[in-house]
């Protein structure tokens, strides 16, 4: 392939791109974005019908706004966009040419089909199934298969990435060992192909059995395998978005790790057990052990968490090591206060990492406390839990990577930048406006995926508490400012590609937008302690996250006695 | 070296650990011991904890046993629908039906008293959520779920259905009556 050797080196990083991968880099991200927009506006839609006052769609386009807003969101957008990341990750940062580009296209565009064709069938609302689309509710076929084809296609694409860090390994691109935050991909593609494995293995059948080849699908152990490609799917998102805060903190601070071994074992540590976290799904359901429950909802003693509390700490701690470095080393916070708040790729880092660590995280070890979950199961608490860790999480790190790459992928300057300084608060402060009242009113009992609170048309009747309804409303609030946040994402990131001024190959940006990487963190902190801010910062997390943990267990001790 | 680069890289492994992150590892595992811990420590202690016992069943296997109860136990009915509200035996074994879109029968219960509470679906997928207790458990068709609930509040709660089940969901509410 004559083509295939063409790279050219971006006059602001260094970073050299393979030109087959860029472009394949930009028309993920972009079929990412497409995907957001759709699920925003029926987002915007759910949160309005949601809202008691309100009560703005009818009952089958909710439900069918539901379906269409979780599985654009919680796939569509984010695999594309993390298929973008993994060429990034291992084409861009090694300096190496992408293995086989025609599959990348082939992979692209069996995306593209699958997602139109399981938009088309919740569209024509035959499949208002919601995302998970539990067995023996059916959807239309063309449902299952748009999802088979997209899975397909997000599979070649983690071996397209596997073969770029096989090629590079040959060709000497890179020395010593792949960089942390392609560590970091890889950890996500690993677990992106057990993901899609058994999506394989259990929406196949499900696909036969919607064309009739297949008598009956049976619904535990449909919910079993299901999860094992719902949940450990969100588990890509965590390893990506993790690898994101890594990347944005080099560029940013040019930032070490602490130490690369506790970053990477930590990595390690989500490959063997984040996924037993799909086992909470099924706390509550007949004919699973409790000894099964607890030993993986503890992903085996708790070991995912660890690693993420790791993270935690590690990715703001080389943040404040980087910082302190360059002379902002007075008192504790100091390197936290002069940071550049300003900075879109920035603020929606550091949202994107309290959010998920004190909101997301937290509530997730609650969910999957094997007893607490007879509390939880099925309420609004389950998508406060997850609005936190995908919407604010992983999404507000993917915004932050975004900004950044305007200039640096997609060679084009950001239009109004001073609507950008905002819009990362603006979108963090709606979601976590949303996970906080979903929460309450899910501690209150309200349930998911439910069109009427108040009941008027059912024969009995149920009074929520008026606490739940004002939850409700501000939820309602908070969605539409979550909405005004993200669609000024789509407008700012829309525009700058067809407006915003373009950057010839190698003109340079007036300002810097990498920093010069730190050579190494002696002489910083404050006595022993070199990242005082950051221990200071855990400590209080660690002090929530243990109250809010016993308050729960209070909860449902005072609750109806089951044996 | 940065988080993203290859250039200039040292032997990893060999790199010391920093304190803060060592004493951090250590707070972390000790916290996860604890909370690994606190689910078999409840199972010990605690007075809410699901039962292991299930079974495979059929629709009309399991409606039938709910037929007999109802035609058994019935002392009322309420609503338009005349849902029979059935009042059990203590500590005998109950049936709750859920189905597209209702939960049959009604219960009523002693509170303080303890009974065999048997749970499952003859259709779809429902969620048992009792209210304002908010007790949630999942219904699977083709399984039955025993679990032996004790009333400790008297009163009318309840039951929504919080797995969603097609067009009729919102509409699915079912009643447990407590009395003194």
């Amino acid at each position: 392939m004559a083509t295939n050797n063409n790279f050219r080196t971006c006059p602001d990083t260094g970073l050299q791109f393979h030109r087959p991968a860029e472009t394949l880099m930009k028309v993920n991200a972009v079929a990412g974005v497409v995907c957001m927009l759709i699920g925003g506006i029926m987002g915007l839609g759910v949160g309005l019908t949601r809202w008691p006052a309100v009560h703005f769609l009818p009952a089958d386009a909710f439900y069918l706004a539901l379906t269409s807003h979780g599985i654009n969101i919680l796939i569509f957008w984010l695999i594309f966009f993390e298929v973008a990341v993994l060429y990034f990750c291992s084409s861009t940062l090694l300096r190496c040419r992408l293995a086989t580009p025609r599959w990348g296209w082939a992979s692209f565009a069996l995306m593209v089909i699958g997602a139109v064709m399981n938009n088309v069938a919740v569209l024509q609302g035959r499949s208002s199934v919601m995302m998970t689309s539990y067995a023996p509710m059916s959807a239309d076929p063309m449902f299952y298969l748009g999802l088979i084809l997209f899975a397909v296609g997000a599979l070649i694409a983690c071996f397209i990435f596997l073969g770029t860090l096989v090629i590079a390994k040959a060709e000497k691109t890179y020395e010593g060992s792949i960089s942390l935050v392609t560590f970091g991909a890889l950890t996500a593609a690993i677990i992106a192909i057990f993901t899609i494995a058994s999506g394989a293995i259990i929406l196949i059948p499900t696909f036969l059995w919607s064309i009739g080849y297949i008598n009956s699908i049976d619904g535990l152990m449909y919910r079993v395998i299901w999860w094992a490609m719902g949940h450990s799917s969100q588990q890509i998102n965590v390893a990506a978005h993790i690898a994101v805060w890594y990347a944005i903190v080099g560029v940013a601070f040019g930032a070490k790790p602490l130490s690369e071994k506790v970053s990477r074992f930590a990595f390690l540590l989500y490959i063997l057990f984040l996924q037993l976290a799909s086992a909470h799904h099924l706390l509550v359901d007949p004919g699973i052990s409790s000894e099964w429950k607890i030993f993986n909802t503890s992903y085996a003693m708790y070991l995912a968490v660890m690693a993420s509390m790791i993270h935690g700490l590690t990715v703001p701690g080389a943040m404040e090591a980087a910082q302190r470095k360059r002379g902002l080393n007075k008192g504790l916070f100091e390197w936290l206060r002069k940071a550049p708040w300003g900075n879109p790729t920035f603020s929606a880092t550091i949202l994107s990492l309290v959010i998920f660590g004190f909101l997301g995280g937290i509530s997730g070890v609650m969910m999957g406390t094997e007893q607490l979950n007879l509390i939880i199961h099925n309420t609004l608490y389950v998508p406060g839990h997850f609005h936190a860790t995908v919407a604010a999480g992983t999404t507000l790190a993917f915004m932050g990577l975004t900004y950044w790459l305007l200039p640096v992928l997609f060679r084009r300057k950001l239009i109004l930048p001073g609507l950008a300084k905002w819009q990362p608060y603006l979108f963090g402060l709606g979601v976590t406006g949303m996970s906080l009242f979903m929460m309450a009113a899910g501690t209150l009992g309200v349930p998911r995926r439910h069109w009427d609170m108040s009941f008027s048309g059912a024969a009995l009747q149920h009074d929520f508490p008026a606490t739940a309804f004002t939850m409700m409303a501000l939820n309602g609030m908070s969605a539409v400012l979550a909405v005004v946040g993200g669609g000024l994402f789509i407008l700012l990131v829309v525009g700058s590609l067809l407006l915003g001024k373009k950057l010839g190959e190698d003109e340079k940006l007036p300002e810097a937008i990498i920093a010069e990487p730190v050579s190494d963190y002696h002489g910083i902190g404050i006595g022993r302690v070199s990242i005082p801010g950051t221990l200071t910062l855990a400590l209080i997390f660690l002090t929530v996250f243990v109250l809010y943990y016993f308050v729960n267990w209070k909860y449902l001790g005072q609750t109806w006695g089951l044996s | 070296m940065t988080t993203y680069s290859t250039t200039g890289k040292t032997n990893w492994w060999k790199e010391p650990i920093e304190s803060v992150e060592l004493i951090w590892i250590g707070l972390v595992v000790v916290w996860g011991l604890i909370m690994t811990f606190m689910m078999p420590y409840w199972h010990v202690v605690g007075k809410q904890n699901l039962s292991n016992e299930s079974y495979k069943t059929k629709p009309e296997v399991y409606l039938k046993k709910a037929e007999a109860m109802v035609s058994e136990h019935t002392v009322r009915t309420i609503g338009q629908q005349e849902l029979p509200v059935v009042a059990p035996p203590v500590g005998s074994d109950v049936y709750l039906v859920a189905r597209l879109w209702e939960w049959w029968p009604a219960l009523e219960l002693k509170k303080g008293q303890s009974y065999r509470l048997h749970l499952s679906s003859l259709d779809w997928q429902h969620g048992f959520s009792l209210q304002p207790e908010n007790i949630n458990l999942q219904i699977v068709p083709g399984y039955e779920t025993v679990v032996t609930i004790t009333p400790t509040t008297s009163g009318e709660l309840s039951v929504v259905c919080n797995e969603y089940c097609g067009i009729g969901h919102h509409n699915m509410i079912g009643k447990i009556f407590v009395t003194e």
